[in-house]
Order: C-alpha cells, then structure tokens, then sequence
C-alpha cells in the first residue's frame, strides 16, 4: 500500500526555489506567470499505519516552524497548472533513501519512499480574467525547464479540473520486470557482416578487427580446454564480450593515445610515431626525472587512478582530471555529479588512499545567451550550464571537499557535447604502518570485497557509449547521479580502515565497473574468481553481464587479507557501509567470473589486458589559412575595453565561484576571489592541506581551444604555459610543479563520418609535440592525465564537433604560504609593470573574435625565454617585493590592467609606448594581443631596486604607477590619453554578463 | 589546580568541518580534542558524559535532504544507543543539565534549532521554535561577512568579542521564528547574539548582500537563557589564521584569525568551572 506526504510552505514564508523558477520560466523561457510554489512529495511505500504517517510527516520530512503537510490528499489549491515531475523506475533518488532511513528510525519499519516535487504555477490574467497561461505553455515550462524527460516523469494538471481532497493517485516507479538472471551465448563464428551487427546492437563499440580477434581466441585449442572444465563451450558468453568490450574501450584503453601513426607534416616529411604516450607525454615525464636525480619528487605516475608526488617528508600529494562529457550532455545534473564524484575516488583510489583536499572545475558550453534552433535530443546551453553548475555544487560541497580552482570557457561548438573537467587532490601519509603508501600489492588469496553503494542498472555501456559521439540511440541507462552522502560515508570508514592497515589495495568503480576494477587490481596477484551472485543489488532482475559492467556510483573495491576480513567488515557494519566479499585473488592466470554456481566469464588475464592489437592510423598536417580582419583601430578604446570586459570568456565568474563552497577545511589562502571587496579574479589558487604547518600547495590551469583553430601546437604550448604562469603569478616555485593532461578531441580517425579524422589527428600530434617540448623546457612534469576523444554530435546530417581541448592543470609546493601574491593593485604610487615581450600575436584572440575573425598570427610560447622570467620573479615574490602579480591572457594586457585595477579599488595610469614590445604599431593591438608569459606586476617604491636587480636580462619595463582615484588611464603610441575610464564602471561591464 | 578540560567534535553521516573545528580547540589549548564518529555514541563506545564542549560542525548531514540537519536531527532523537536503555538524545540533555557547554556552526547550528535545543526557551529542549530556511537568493553561497555582537547577551562564547568577520558558506541560513513573540523574547533576553552587520559591525542589517540569507532581523546566531548553548551560521573555525582572510595580502592583520576567540572563551570558562 502506498501513500503520499505532501510538504508545502505555510502561508506568508517565502518559497525561495519557486521563486528562482518563476525568475527562469519568465527569463529564458519567456513565459509570463504570475507565481510559482513548490510543493515536495514523498511517495510512500510500505506499511504504516495513519499515526506512523503523521509522526512521519510531521518529523523529519516537515519542519514545523515553516511548512505544513497533507496526507493522501492534495496540499496545492487556486492555480492554473500544477507539473509534477518524479524519477522514473531505478532513477538514483538520493532524498527517498534518505526519508526512508529516517522512517525506519522512527517507526523501526523498512520502507521504501520515492520522491517527486510540484511546481504549482498561477497564470497572469488581462483585465477580462481570461486565462493567458495555456496548456502548451505549461508542458513547455515542463519539457524546457523542470523535467528531464530521460530520467523523469512529469504529470500536467489542469487547475479547473483539481480536486484537493483527492488529490494525486501515488505513482510508485517501482523497477519492474523479471527476476530471471540468465547469461546468454553468442557465436561469434560468422560472417564480418554479422560480427559488425553484433558490435553496434550491443554498444560494444568494437571495431570489426576486434571483432575478428575475438572470434579467433575462441578458435584457440588450449583456451577452449580450459573453458570445458568450467562448462563454457566454443560460444562466447555476453558477459565476455561485454567485460572485453568494457576493457577495450577507447575510454579504458586509449587506443588513439597508443597507437603506431605514421605522422605527415604537410612539408614532405613523415614521421613514425610509436605511441603519442609513449614517446610525447610519458617521455617527457621520465627526462625530467632523470634530470631531477636525487631531488626527484614524482613518486607514482602514469600506472595508478591518479599521479602522486611528494609534499614533504612525511605526506604525498594525489592528483587527477577526468572528464565526463557525454552524460553531462544527456542529464547534466546527474552527469555533473557524477562526474566530480567520481573523480574524487580516483585519488581516494590511488595508493593506499588519499583524503580528499580540493577539487577544481574547467566547463568548456556553447553560449548561455544561444538564440538559434536547437538540433535534436540537444539541451539549451543555459539548462546545460545550470544543471553541470549545480549537480558540481552538490557534488563537490556536500562531499567537504573545497572548489579552489576552476575556469568557464565559450563556444558555440561545445552546443553538441559540453565539457565537464573535474579534477580533485587528496594528502596521504608517505608510510603507514611501516610500510609506503604510493605503491599497490596484492597476494593470491587475498579477498575481492566491495563497498559503497548498491549496483543497479544505471551506467550500463558508460565506457563504450563515451567512445562514441552522441547519437540518436544514446543509451538511457549511461546517465547517473551520483550520491555524495553514500560516499562520504564510505570515504570517512575506508580512511579509519586504511590507518588501522585493515586493507592491502584499494581502487574505485568507475568505467566499466567490477569489470574494471576488478580486473584491473587482479593484474597485480595474476587472476581472481569472483562470484556476481554475492553482489548486493538495488533491485531484482539484472543479468549477471549487467552486474559485471554496471557502473552504479559510490563503490570502492579492496583487497582484504583473509584474517582481516572480519575486523573490516564489523567496522563497516558499524560505520554503516555496505561491504561484501565476492570472491578472492588468484595467481592462475585466468579472469573467472561466476553467477552462483556457473561460469559465466573465464578469460585469460594476458588476453583480456593485452590481447588487443596496435592501432595503424594516419596523420596529415595542412596549416590552415584564415583571412586577415580588416578593421582599423577604433577610435573608443574606452568601448572597446569594455565590450572586451563583457566578452563570456573574459568577464567575471563569481555568482558561479561563490556557489561553490572554496574554504571548507580551513585551509584556505589564497581565494578565487580576491581584491578590495573580494570580487577579483585569481589567478590560482593557495591552500594549506595541513593546518599546523605553512607549507601549502598551488592549484592552477590553463586551456585555450580557440587557437586550434589555427595550430592545435600552440593552443597545447599555450595552455600549458597559462596553467604554469597563473601557478607562478601566486608563487609557486617553476622547480615544485607537476603537470595534468587532459585532452578532449573529436573524433581523430577518418572514416566516412570523419572524412578530416587525419588532419584531426594531426592536430592531436602536434598538442602532444607541444607537449613535450613545453613540458621539458619549463622541467614541469606530467603526473596523470586522460583523454576523451569522441565529442562529436551527430545525428542526420548535423554534425558538430568541439575544437580541439587540452586542459592542462598545474598543482604545486609552495615552502611558505605567508609569501603568496595576488592580482589586485594594494596601494597608490606604487609602481606598475609588465614582465615579457608583447608580439603581434592576435590570431584566434578574443579582440579577433570580437570582430568575427580568427586570422592567422596565433601567440606562441618562447619557453626558454619565459622559464629565465619565471625564476627570478619567483625570487622576487619569495623576497616580499611584489606588490600583485597578475597574468596576461584572454583580452591580453588590457584586461589585466583593468582587472588589476578594479580588484584593488584603485587607479592606473600607463603609457603603452614604455610596454615592451615587437611588430606592434596600434594602440588596440597592444592592448589585446595574447602573446603569452606575460605580467603586470605592481611594486612598492621602496622595492623597486631590488626588483629591478633580480630580473635584470629579462624583457620588462616600468609603465606607469597606481593612483588612489578609480580611473584607468591610459596613454596611446602617439603620445596621447587614448583610455579614461572609471574603474567602477570597466567593473561593471565585466561583472554583468553571467551575474545570473 | 584547574579543571582539564575535554572537547568532543562529533562527525559522520555528512559532517565535514570537524578537523578545522578540532585544531581551533587545539589552538585554544582544550587539554584534549577527539573527532568522534557518530558511530561510536550510537555503539557505545564514546560517550558525551566523558567530555565538557561539545562541537556540531558544519556539513551536510545526509544530504540535508529532508531540510537541512534534519535527518541528523531525527537519528539523534529516535536512534537508540547500543547496549544501554537511551537514546543519544538522552546524552544531550544531560549534557545540557550539566552546564556543558555545545557550539553548533552552520549545519551545527541548524541541528541544534531542529533538535529544538536552541533557543531552548524556559528549558524546553526538544520544541522547535525558529528554524533554519532556504535563503531568499536560492541559492548556496560562500561570501564573508561582517557580525555585530550583542555585549549584552548571556552568550559564553561571545563575551569581549565587540564585532566578528567570518565567511558564510550555506544554502539554507534564513532564521526565522514560529512567531513575533518568540522574535519579541530573543531580543528581550539577549540570545540574538549576533546579526549580520555593516562593516563597522554597529548595526544589524537585511541589505544582502551583508545578510546573506534574508534572515529576519539579521540574525546569524543565537544562544539559549544560560549561553552555554550557541549556534550560528558563520564559521569561527574557518577564520584561525590571518592568511584565512580574504584581505590578508593587503591589510594589516593580527596574526591570530577572529574565529578563534570563540574557542578561547569556551575555554576559559570551562576551566574556571566546576563538574
């Protein structure tokens, strides 16, 4: 029997949540109403009685001072159009597991509670008191706004036709469906035509090659007598292929990134590639080490879930990106959460376990102002924006973990897949229990146990449907949302069971789920048998293949040794965390999955890991040529600096940066938000991980996608030198950065839905030299990295794809917190600077952009250069001589001096001809060139000598001085005062665009 | 010989403040400080008796999907602790009887107003009487605001402190009460110990974003008729330090950070007292 309790305000208190709706049915979709109010509904399903009901309305799911609840009845009355939007069946419904922990705490019975919520909505009447709010506009306001049809339900009603007393009929979305578990065969000895088949109708997104080696393993006399013994014939089982398709994924295995690329360079000349990871990322790292030799601060990178360097004597840092793009296409809230945690477990998963200590967000959307029609199955780049901003709120604020860092970047490409990076760090000890912390072991006979959440349907094909684009039949069940509290919960028990040695191993369930994790720690025993049968479930009637990859969030899994096993699994009793033993590590060689009694996969641990084949691909460079703008320089600059401050990838990200809780754990140093009224924009972040020490640790990034457009070598060299330069504009020291990769690409192999997949790839080549080169000149070495390489939409004839993306995330020591800068100008008379040269470099710019243009002359990085600018400045911060210390980069020098200026409340006044500079001769192109590593640098009068001394040999020059009244002066080529602007008002412009 | 004074900061099921809230112990010299999972008063095998100070740091308890802190609220009233005849509600008011004293910030606080032990009035410690609601922005926010404190207020913790700059980090921080007399009573007694302010921390303001939340008169905190009950939505432990300011690179700033006089004062008047 179930029941319904609906929870709404009392008269007169105020309905925050209706009311920000209200603000987006009548702002985005402009839809006029005259109120809306909410109206929460817990559906409930079990066997209380009608006093249990009340105690339970009136307790924990009402508050008393403010709300009023209705039982079995309707609570909403006098409106025109009431949408009811609930989950639907296995949905993730983190606030009905809640209410029914709470009611089997009050009324000690198990219940089940299903979740929904009303917007209750009153229409504008004209004069004749028509109703103007028609059932079209509601079902708009419900498919636009409220509900997302792929994970909700919604219910229309009509005001006119409500009846109070009766009410709502409970909707229980209980998951329907046979409890038949079976495991079905499939013969893989058939045509190509028939392998293709099989491949697409199952999401494998196996290629036809793959495909061919399955078929022949099967052919294999050895594997075929073994697989007898076990009961398992010639026919490959579904959970095989599945489990194969998981692990040889594009997402799991980076095929692109490894494969053998016969690389030409458009001037004639080919080039082998053995690997881009090999030869350009994983290189570089290992030079840089060599050459750090005893001073050598990397401890593990590249072999486990994320990088782990040294952060003094007695902790080591964790570190690591992912992204989660596709979900966050489809569902972006539940994507978003998803995403950021799940990237929390792979530093909590890395090692022997790290607490988790900061995360940071980079969102690459189309524009939220986007007016034109939308292709199918894609959401508004506003509701995309909202809902990622938001589902990374709940996920980063409700797990503890501070948001120190992050960046938004515009453009219309990002309309078919956004981009979600989520990065998180973690601090272990450097040893516990004797013994250190950064290494991985597990024995056979140790125990395989899983722990967290329950596994359900939900991100069934997440790693194969990622290695795809977007497409019409994009699965429903590779969106999840994610539950912090679950893990939080599991997290606080894992680090009491980590410090009492209660576990050898631990890593997290992420793609590909068991399969995954499973099969990835078995590599380090030799094998495993494990039975499906003891996982605990959310709900009946998933098959033993839909165990195995299902990636169902909140799930860590361990190795236990057997004489531990009991204290970890009464800890975990008590801490109120799900734990179960499914089976234990082998050294047989094999990957035995049983359901029960059966065998239901018995792969060999050589061919599940490594029995897929070197991808051959082509690579083909042609520069592309765009045309040179033609516009002269305007003659209000003043504008112009405005209409710059305003530009979405420039202006200000606070009402976002201030969603996000950036201070939890106290240790917080250096904000993203700074200057006089704490409205300045950082250039990164400083924390102090422990807070009985100074030491603290610098958190940065770069990305810069639109100077792909002209060579993805110099969008790659550029991102990494902001992410180093704003690292260095707070004082990190150059020699104590580590570097993360991320690069997200479309779809870098030609085929006929790619006919440029080779210059695609190209590119990828030239990011990845770039890499290499950048990396190794600056000794900043790459720890961990990912990469993402299917973000293309396509569906008919509409295909869009993202420019080419690297994100490139710097994380760094820094001795003495108490020495850190940041970028808003602290006293007038004090002395302004810019640090490096400015060259005409205005391709793929945000002044070109402006003009619609994206020209040729794309900024490059002069590392050497640069790295002899980055030390001395680092001496100089360290010495207490810099006043602010504030990078160049989108909107060039001009921004920055405005940015400095308004954060600090006060003036400048400069003259562009003392700026250092080459090929230059407009006052505009001085202003918003993006040449790279650069500064404005204030100093007081009394450091100036000093200063001066330790940067003499590099490119700087003293330009002008801090004035106390608010204006931002400046002084054109020609000798005359071409910018006169009140700071308020250049705030202003640069505040606007995204204060919503 | 004075008192030896024990700090309990209580964490589990969403709570994530309690390491800063325990080193702002340390830093104010409590003779012990012991992060306790929720687990172990439920199992027995911490109990609050043993202790004199007890923290409800901020977080998010289960989700604060039933509104905020109150799943936390109802485990605390209905859930029974293991092995004896109580619930771990039991512990709380004999804590309360005993003259202890509990601070409660942000998701602590919200608890305590939910659990009904603040304001507490005429000792009554389990009626709710004002609450913690979603803030008129709709949204979560993190900004740092300026405090008035009331120096008339009983409230221990307050006491000599004459303003306070603390960030705010929460979605639901809107106070309001069951009714005018109950907001009449806060005022005449002196248990709004402190209201969001201008910057001269002189006047109670509803000008967001100096109040942050809409709050009814500004009030960010409030303490029961003893004052040895106190709950409020700022963060004292997140301010311990100068360089946790958000102004510590341009001005001029005593090195130890503001929040920490609260912890000081707990302890100065536990150590004074007598159990």
């Amino acid at each position: 029997m179930a029941n319904r309790i609906e929870i709404g305000f009392r008269q007169g208190i105020r309905d925050a949540l209706g009311e920000k709706i209200k603000k987006r049915i009548i702002g985005h979709l402009r839809i006029h109403v005259d109120s809306v109010r909410t109206v929460e509904v817990y559906t409930i399903d079990g066997d209380l009685t009608p006093g249990e009901l009340e105690k339970a309305a009136r307790g924990p799911l009402s508050d008393p001072v403010i709300q009023e609840f209705a039982i079995d009845r309707g609570m909403a009355c006098g409106f025109d159009w009431l949408i009811e939007v609930g989950f639907r069946p296995g949905v993730t419904d983190n606030v009905g597991k809640t209410a029914a922990e709470a009611i089997a705490i009050l009324t000690g019975k198990p219940v089940r509670v299903y979740t929904s919520r009303q917007y209750v909505i009153g229409g504008i009447r004209d004069r004749c008191a028509l109703d103007l709010l028609t059932r079209a506009d509601a079902e708009r306001i419900a498919s636009e706004l409220l509900a997302n049809e792929l994970i909700q339900r919604c219910e229309i009603i009509d005001g006119h036709t409500w009846d109070p007393a009766r009410g709502m009929k409970p909707h229980v979305p209980r998951v329907m469906g046979e409890d038949r578990p079976r495991t079905e065969e499939i013969d893989l000895d058939c045509p190509e035509e028939a392998l293709i088949r099989i491949s697409q109708e199952r999401v494998l997104a196996l290629s036809i090659e793959e495909m061919r080696i399955l078929r022949d393993y099967l052919k294999n006399e050895t594997v075929l007598a073994r697989r007898k013994e076990v009961g398992l014939g010639a026919r490959i089982t579904d959970a095989e292929l599945e489990c194969l398709a998981q692990t040889w994924s594009e997402h799991c295995k980076h095929k692109i990134f490894n494969a053998r690329i016969a690389y030409d360079d458009g001037e004639g000349h080919i080039r082998e590639i053995d690997s881009l990871f090999d030869t350009c990322i994983k290189r570089s790292t290992r030079e840089i080490r060599e050459r750090m030799g005893a001073g050598d601060w990397c401890l593990s990178v590249f072999s486990d879930n994320a990088g782990i360097i040294r952060f003094n004597d007695d902790w080591n840092l964790v570190f690591k990106v992912e992204t989660h793009n596709s979900p966050s296409a489809l569902d972006p809230y539940g994507g978003a959460l998803t995403g950021i945690v799940g990237v929390n477990r792979d530093p909590f998963g890395c090692g022997k376990g790290a607490k988790l200590i900061f995360n940071t967000d980079v969102f690459c959307f189309a524009p939220p102002d986007y007016a034109k029609p939308l292709p199918k199955r894609i959401l508004h780049p506003r509701r995309i924006y909202e809902g990622v901003r938001e589902g990374v709120e709940h996920g980063g604020n409700k797990s503890g973990i501070p948001t120190v860092n992050g960046c938004l970047v515009f453009d219309e490409r990002y309309l078919g897949k956004p981009l979600v990076y989520c990065g998180t760090g973690g601090i272990m000890p450097a040893r516990l229990n004797g013994a250190p912390t950064h290494t991985k072991e597990i024995l056979p006979g140790d125990l395989v146990v899983m722990t967290g959440g329950r596994i359900g349907k939900d991100g069934i094909h997440g790693a194969t449907f990622s290695s795809e684009e977007l497409h019409e039949g994009s699965p429903v069940t590779a969106v999840q949302i994610g539950d912090p509290i679950t893990q939080k919960k599991m997290t606080d028990f894992l680090l009491v069971a980590r410090d009492r040695g209660l576990y050898r191993t631990i890593t997290d369930n992420g793609a590909g789920g068991l399969s995954s994790s499973v099969g990835e720690t078995a590599r380090l025993s030799g094998g495993c048998e494990i039975d499906l049968k003891k996982s605990p479930l959310k709900y009946p009637g998933l098959n033993p293949w839909e165990i195995l990859i299902s990636e169902s969030q909140e799930r860590m899994t361990l190795a236990v040794t057997p004489e531990k096993i009991d204290r970890f699994l009464s800890l975990a009793r008590k801490m109120d965390v799900e734990a179960t033993v499914l089976g234990h590590y082998t050294d047989s060689g094999w990957f035995h999955i049983r359901y029960g009694e059966e065998t239901v996969v018995l792969i060999e641990m050589s061919f599940l890991h490594d029995g897929l084949p070197q991808m051959s691909l082509r690579a083909a460079w042609t520069p592309p040529r765009h045309a040179e703008p033609d516009f002269s320089e305007p003659d209000d600059l003043g504008g112009a600096m405005k209409e710059m401050l305003s530009r979405l990838n420039i202006c200000s990200k606070e009402s976002v940066v201030r969603q996000y809780d950036h201070e939890v754990q106290g240790g917080s140093v250096v904000k993203p938000v700074t200057g006089v009224v704490n409205d300045g924009p950082s250039d990164a972040a400083v924390i102090r991980p422990l807070l009985d020490t100074f030491e603290g640790i610098v958190v940065a990034n770069g990305i810069c996608p639109r100077y792909s457009d002209i060579d993805a070598y110099h969008m790659a060299a550029c991102a990494i030198d902001e992410a180093v330069r704003n690292a260095i504009a707070v004082g990190a020291p150059l020699n104590r950065l580590a570097g993360l990769d991320n690069f997200c690409w479309c779809d870098p192999v030609r085929s006929e839905k790619t006919p440029d997949g080779e210059y695609k790839l190209a590119q990828l080549v030239r990011a990845n030299m770039a890499l290499y080169d950048v990396t190794t000149a600056y000794g900043v070495p790459c720890i961990s990295g990912k990469d993402s390489m299917k973000n293309d939409y396509q569906i008919g004839a509409v295909r869009i794809s993202i420019p080419p993306t690297l994100l490139f995330s710097t994380l760094g020591r820094m001795e003495d917190v108490r020495k850190a800068v940041t970028m808003d100008v602290k006293k007038a008379g004090d002395l302004v600077y810019v640090l490096g040269k400015t060259f005409r470099e205005l391709g793929g710019s945000e002044w070109y952009a402006l003009h619609g243009a994206v020209g040729n002359s794309v900024p490059k990085v002069h590392a050497k250069t640069a790295k002899a600018l980055y030390e001395p400045l680092h001496r100089a911060i360290r010495a207490g001589l810099v006043a602010s210390c504030h990078d160049c980069s989108d909107g060039g020098l001009g921004v920055t001096l405005a940015e400095t200026a308004f954060a600090g409340g006060l003036g400048l006044e400069v003259d562009l001809k003392n700026i250092p500079a080459e090929g230059i001769g407009r006052n505009d192109e001085l202003l918003f060139s993006e040449s790279q590593s650069r500064f404005v640098v204030t100093v007081s009068p009394g450091s100036r000598e000093a200063f001066e001394a330790l940067l003499t040999g590099c490119t700087f020059a003293r330009i002008g001085t801090v004035i106390p009244e608010g204006v931002l002066r400046i002084d054109g080529l020609g000798g005359q005062r071409i910018i006169e602007e009140d700071t308020r008002a250049l705030k202003a412009a640069w505040q606007k665009p995204l204060a919503f | 010989m004075p008192q030896r004074i024990r700090a309990i900061v209580i964490t589990g099921n969403g709570t994530n403040c309690e390491m800063e809230m325990a080193h702002a112990c340390k830093l104010a010299r409590f003779d012990e400080v012991e992060i306790v999972h929720i687990s172990d008063l439920l199992y027995g095998t911490e109990q609050l008796d043993d202790y004199h100070f007890l923290n409800l740091p901020g977080g998010f308890l289960d989700g604060d999907d039933l509104g905020s802190a109150k799943a936390g609220a109802n485990r605390i009233l209905h859930a029974a602790v293991a092995g004896r005849e109580e619930r771990l509600y039991d512990q709380f008011a004999r804590f309360i009887a005993a003259g202890k004293l509990i601070l409660g910030v942000c998701n602590g606080f919200q608890l305590l107003v939910k659990l009904g032990m603040l304001p507490g009035l005429d000792g009554h410690y389990d009626q709710q009487t004002v609450t913690l609601t979603f803030n008129d922005s709709g949204r979560f926010e993190d900004r740092w605001v300026y405090l008035r404190v009331d120096p008339g207020s009983p409230c221990i913790f307050t006491k000599g402190i004459s303003g306070l700059y603390l960030p705010v980090r929460h979605g639901e921080g809107k106070f309001v009460t069951l009714d005018e007399k109950i907001l009449e009573r806060l005022h005449r007694e002196g248990l709004i110990a402190v209201q969001y302010s201008d910057e001269n921390c002189r006047e109670a303001t509803l000008e967001y974003p100096a109040n942050p939340n809409g709050a009814v008169d500004g009030i960010a905190g409030i303490c029961n008729e003893t004052g040895r009950i106190f709950g409020l939505m700022p963060h004292p432990e997140a301010y311990l330090h100068r360089t946790n300011h958000p102004r510590w690179t341009r001005e001029e700033l005593p090195e130890e950070g503001m929040g920490l006089a609260l912890f000081r004062n707990a302890a100065a008047f536990l150590r004074s007292a007598n159990f």
